[in-house]
């Protein structure tokens, strides 16, 4: 049945090609379920082809289709690799993707591009599969191009606001820098194998110089962290924000952004033959990346930007597990965080769809009343995400912590003050939402119900306040922006959403309760996901050799983390026992001033190198050419006597001169 | 043979046909009177569709298997300077062929004139003959000769039916481009009586006869070389040769700068690959570091200031000097997958960018400017419109799956094999081009319409059809080259073996020799590579 594979990742391209041709005309809601049906057909054949897999003897399974680009000696096929790794892979991919397509149906109801909005998706879904699918580098960077153009795509979708478009140019950029390393990595494996697959290379990777390994893998590094927003290429996530929610859950959470940790899975066999510094380099990416984005997601206002920092955040767990060696964690936290996370967001735009497009956290709280089936779907997710047990979060960044400590102390401590920082984050934001005061009310009584009209008009003024907002970016460090509300027509009350959105809801949340059975701590014949992915991390993974008292007491020492983290941040968000301002202060509001800073150069010192470059072209190189015209004009005016001096009978004697010569060489060709 | 077509494989004399029937029709417009306009549309459109109908044609009955020059056919022209007729077609040529017998087509399908029609498609048609005759002649004074006849045409389009500046565009253009190929006519005739001279005296324009005698000393080599240089550079542009382009392009009809674009400027490539490489390759490998520098140069900077461009056509202008950057550095990479790369480049750039410039006349039409300042909002009003400038963009600046990745990979790659750090450089040009392109489209697409461009129309279906061909090669190229390449490799694999005969210790530079590694088993990793199928 392993032979169906080719079907996983055709299934959403056929989608995307009949909503290409038809969409339009199908439209809301035939083309959002054309979509859905299309990767819930490819999630069947996902699982079919996984059982086949389980049934091979060796657990790889190679599809070659046909051949893609040959050249000299180079050659690449479009193949499809199927083994434990891509098997897990494909199985959550289209398992949440089918998940969130339907969620879309509702809430992309009434949108104008309704059916546009799917044609991407499902274009999406088959980047991503071609991606983990691909039988070599190159294909793989197929798949990375394409979820990357799709994001832009999604990221601009709603485009008429500036705000958006700069956002999707802003990560596409931003991801390219990575795609230069990735490119160059894929040019080096080339250079020293004389293949890009994986099957080929990959097993001789053994044989490796150690500066050839360190190159290809620091390259290939850089690609990663721009596909998976680590520093200093973080700067895209938290604005791809501006995508729909479904977006923000599919493409910037659950899936894209664990391309890279994907691709340096991978290559483990090359990253075990690097310098030591490599893997270090990689680990202490991720934790710096994640105790950095965890404390900006402590002071973030914006429901969905906690959200996105908190990603940024676990994927540097990942990548903590990458370095560390630990490549099972990474995968094991890379598939529950998908549950949780893409559950997490789809609550957020289930609020944001029943606040009436508000997502400013202050405006809102006591929700859990008027939208109990949210509410408890997003506790599945929080206490995930807080790393409480037996959810599967605490499982997920528990094993990684738990490598950590027995490979480095330092890293360790790093990890566990961001894992007590996610609880607070996380914390707070379940309170500031679901909790205490219902304080939209107050928002109403100071400014009012919208009447239709207004709605326009402040729609309009949204976009003048994200223009000023934006200058005042580009401008200089500006204060906490204050409360932004969108006005609600009369009468207003949240609501809880359709079916269709809460129906994901609750099947994410039965997978964040249940996720860890894919490998508990104990016993040790629990452990599915570790012996599963052994064959793919064979000889460069680290062996776990902690004593079981260790182990146990690591668990219930993050278990204490997590508590604590959780009830600090119920005394100062719910109970307001301690003023909240003091735990946010500008520096987390404001990321670090690393984007900002980041802004200001470019608009700055970067515009000023363009901008200098395009004027030397103008004046110098283009000065010298019309210089030289100039002096020939003046030597032509004084040679004018006995020629006429211009171009246009020269060039019309040379036209004629050569078709005469022509004409002449056909009548004696043809006579 | 005298005054007698010999054609190979076919009975039917398909190159000269593909050579003269442009001129004919030229001449018919010429025949025509000026009051009947839409006769001089249907001589153009016609003998344009011959032309591209003829290449497809060519296409399906080239010997994919045959390295040499195909369907030949040859006549004594004069005979005392042995200045042959000769045509042919081999795998290096073939796609620029059939890349003029298709955009020529489409460029008059999508812009019209304003004014003056009759020497518009008259000059037009001509057009098409001189570029045809540059990439089938196989002697030297009749490549000088079809290389000259393109300049005159296009002068004559750009200052008669160009834009405001366009005297001073087609002025530039026509001096420029002057310059470099006078010196390259002292060449031209230098090479045939030193290299006739070896022959047992005379003298001999034919291109094979020159190659292979290799009797030129090593300095007149290289300094033919750089004459031949000199006039490639200009056209293709190479850095710092390119401020015509901008201009022409700027100030060009629509028709103008598809043709510019796509088509001629590969005058200058294809120049570097038939005469720079197979008739001096001692000089070449000589001076390979230099160009290769060049290409890079033009790369980097050819986007940088494209991305400060305030006029759309000038940006298209820029990015065609970077991807033609691309061009030279796959040239002098000197190996079989830089050359494919760029020949495939070559045929990429000519689609994309003739489309980009076909939407960009559309839009002209409608808006009567190419200032991005003018513009906002554009995809609201025309999403499709917009869905096709997306579609090319995302072409243009390589995305894989579409056509302009295949040549770009294949040439850092052959770059990488032969100089690892300008590659590296080189693939910085990939995070500029999405810079430019996105910031651009987010400027002109993205946002509110503006009043003055709420009107704005979406593509008619009129403008859509001569789209449709280049939409289907994009994906196609993008995903299933290897018909393509197939047909390219015998003969470059040919010139490549050529260069490594008469250059002693040349070795074209490929993957390692595995010093740092235990040798792989290259036999899942090395595709066929005919050794010559003569």
């Amino acid at each position: 049945m392993v032979e169906l594979l080719w079907l996983v990742p055709a299934l959403p391209l056929a989608g995307f090609v009949i909503l290409v041709l038809a969409g339009r005309r199908m439209g809301e809601p035939a083309a959002g379920w054309i979509a859905t049906l299309m990767v819930t057909a490819s999630f069947v054949v996902s699982c079919v082809a996984f059982v086949g897999l389980v049934g091979l003897e060796d657990h790889v399974f190679v599809q070659t289709l046909f051949t893609w680009i040959p050249a000299g000696d180079f050659l690449v096929d479009i193949g499809l690799y199927l083994d434990p790794l891509s098997g897990v892979m494909i199985l959550f991919i289209t398992g949440i993707s089918a998940l969130i397509h339907l969620y879309s149906i509702g809430y992309m109801h009434g949108d104008a591009n309704f059916s546009k909005f799917f044609i991407y998706l499902n274009l999406f879904v088959f980047s991503m599969l071609v991606l983990v699918l691909g039988d070599n580098l190159l294909l793989t960077f197929l798949g990375w191009e394409g979820v990357g153009a799709c994001s832009y795509f999604l990221i601009s979708f709603w485009f008429t606001k500036p705000a958006n478009a700069s956002a999707g140019k802003k990560a596409f950029v931003t991801n390219r820098i990575g795609d230069w390393g990735f490119l160059v990595g894929i040019f080096m494996v080339f250079f020293t194998f004389g293949s890009l697959n994986y099957s080929d290379f990959l097993p001789e990777a053994g044989g490796l110089a150690q500066t050839t390994a360190t190159f290809i893998a620091v390259m290939l590094f850089i690609g990663a962290i721009g596909k998976s927003a680590q520093l200093p290429l973080s700067v895209w996530l938290p604005d791809a924000m501006a995508g729909p929610t479904p977006v923000s859950a599919l493409i910037h959470a659950a899936t894209m952004v664990t391309a890279g940790v994907y691709l340096l899975s991978r290559i483990n066999p090359i990253i075990a033959v690097s310098a030591d510094w490599v893997p270090m380099l990689i680990a202490w990416t991720g934790a710096i990346t994640a105790l950095l984005a965890a404390t900006v997601a402590v002071a973030q206002n914006d429901i969905k930007k906690v959200l996105a920092y908190s990603t940024v955040e676990m994927l540097g767990f990942m990548f903590m597990g990458v370095g560390i060696g630990a490549y099972w964690t990474a995968i094991f936290l890379m598939v529950v965080h998908a549950f949780f996370k893409a559950l997490l967001f789809l609550c957020a735009g289930s609020v944001i769809h029943g606040m009436h497009e508000n997502q400013d956290m202050r405006v809102m709280g006591g929700l859990r009343v008027l939208m109990p089936v949210t509410f408890l779907a997003y506790l599945a997710g929080w206490f995930s995400l807080a790393g409480i047990p037996p959810f599967s979060g605490f499982f997920g960044k528990d094993e990684v912590l738990t490598y950590a400590f027995q490979e480095n102390k330092a890293l360790w401590v790093v990890g566990v003050i961001a894992a007590f920082l996610t609880a607070v984050y996380i914390g707070r934001q379940a309170f500031m939402v679901f909790f205490g005061e219902e304080r939209w009310p107050q928002y109403i009584a100071r400014l009012g119900t919208a009447t239709p009209a207004m709605v326009e008009a402040t729609a309009a003024a949204d976009e003048a306040a994200i223009a000023a907002e934006e200058a005042a970016d580009e401008g200089g460090f500006d204060e906490v922006d204050d409360v932004e509300f969108h006005p609600v027509p009369e009468g207003f009350r949240p609501h809880e959403s359709p079916w269709l959105m809460t129906l994901p809801l609750v099947v994410l949340a039965v997978l964040s309760v249940v996720g860890g059975l894919l490998n508990l701590p104990f016993p040790k014949s629990m452990h599915y996901l570790e012996k599963w992915l052994e064959p793919v991390f064979e000889g460069s993974a680290v062996k776990l050799e902690l004593s079981s008292g260790t182990i146990v007491g690591l668990l219930v020492f993050s278990t204490v983390v997590a508590l604590i983290g959780t009830a600090f941040a119920a005394a100062v968000w719910l109970r307001g026992r301690i003023d909240a301002r003091r735990f946010q202060p500008a520096l987390f509001v404001n990321a670090w001033y690393y984007d900002s800073a980041l802004s200001r150069f470019v608009a700055g010192p970067g515009t000023d190198a363009f901008e200098s470059t395009a004027s030397f072209d103008r004046t110098v190189i283009d000065g010298a050419v019309n210089g030289v015209g100039g002096v020939a004009t003046r030597a032509g005016q004084a040679l004018r006597q006995t020629q006429s001096g211009y171009v246009r009978r020269y060039a019309l004697g040379i036209g004629i001169g050569s078709l005469l010569i022509l004409a002449f060489m056909f009548t004696r060709v043809v006579g | 043979m005298n005054g007698v077509l010999a054609a190979q494989g076919l009975s039917f004399p398909i190159l000269p046909a593909l050579v003269f029937i442009p001129i004919i029709g030229a001449l018919i417009i010429a025949a025509l009177p000026a009051r009947r306009v839409e006769l001089h549309r249907l001589v153009a459109i016609a003998s344009a569709v011959v032309l591209g109908a003829l290449s497809v044609w060519l296409l399906v009955a080239f010997d994919p298997s045959n390295p040499g020059l195909q369907f030949v056919s040859s006549a004594m022209w004069v005979e005392a300077l042995d200045i042959k007729f000769v045509l042919g077609v081999d795998g290096i040529s073939l796609f620029l062929v059939v890349l003029t017998g298709i955009l020529f087509p489409i460029a008059l399908f999508a812009a019209k004139p304003e004014h003056s029609e009759k020497g518009y498609y008259f000059w037009l048609t001509l057009l098409g003959a001189g570029c045809m005759a540059v990439f089938l002649a196989g002697d030297l004074f009749l490549f000088f000769l079809g290389f000259e006849l393109t300049l005159v045409p296009l002068y004559f389009l750009i200052g008669k039916w160009g834009h405001g500046r366009r005297v001073y565009a087609a002025n530039k253009f026509f001096l420029f481009t002057m310059a470099g190929s006078a010196l390259m006519l002292v060449c031209i005739v230098a090479l045939a009586v030193l290299d006739g001279a070896g022959e047992g005296g005379g003298v001999t324009f034919d291109l094979v006869r020159i190659a292979e005698g290799g009797v030129l000393s090593e300095t007149a080599q290289r300094v033919l070389f750089l004459g031949f240089v000199a006039a490639f550079a200009v056209k293709v542009p190479v850095f710092p040769f390119h401020t015509w382009l901008p201009d022409a392009h700027t100030e060009a009809p629509t028709a103008g700068s598809v043709d510019l674009a796509g088509v001629l400027l590969k005058l200058g490539t294809y120049g570097f690959i038939r005469y720079g490489l197979y008739l001096f390759p001692e000089a070449a490998v000589w001076a390979a570091p230099a160009l290769i520098s060049l290409g890079l140069i033009g790369i980097i900077y050819g986007a940088v200031v494209a991305a400060m461009q305030r006029n759309l056509k000038r940006l298209v202008a820029y990015s065609s000097v970077s991807h033609m950057g691309f061009a030279v550095m796959g040239i002098f990479a000197l190996n079989v997958e830089g050359l494919e790369g760029s020949i495939m480049q070559m045929v990429n750039h000519g689609i994309i960018t003739g489309a980009l410039f076909i939407l960009l006349g559309y839009l002209y039409k409608r808006r009567h400017t190419y200032e991005i300042s003018e513009l906002s909002g554009l995809q609201k009003v025309a999403p499709v419109f917009a869905g096709l400038f997306t579609l090319f963009m995302l072409a243009s600046i390589g995305v894989p799956g579409l056509a302009g990745f295949v040549g770009e990979f294949l040439i850092l790659l052959g770059t990488f094999l032969a100089h690892r750090w300008w590659a590296v450089v080189a693939a910085v040009g990939v995070i500029l081009a999405a810079l430019y392109m996105l910031w651009a489209y987010q400027r002109v697409f993205h946002g509110e319409p503006s009043e003055a461009n709420r009107s704005f129309k979406d593509i008619k279906l009129a403008e859509f059809l001569p789209l449709v061909p280049l939409i289907g090669l994009v994906f196609f190229i993008g995903l299933y080259p290897k018909p393509i390449l197939e047909r390219i490799e015998p003969s470059v694999q040919l010139l490549v073996e050529h260069i490594e005969r008469q250059v002693p210790g040349f070795e074209s530079p490929g993957t390692q020799d595995g010093s740092e590694l235990q040798p792989v088993a290259s036999g899942a990793g090395s595709g066929s590579s005919p050794e010559g199928g003569e």
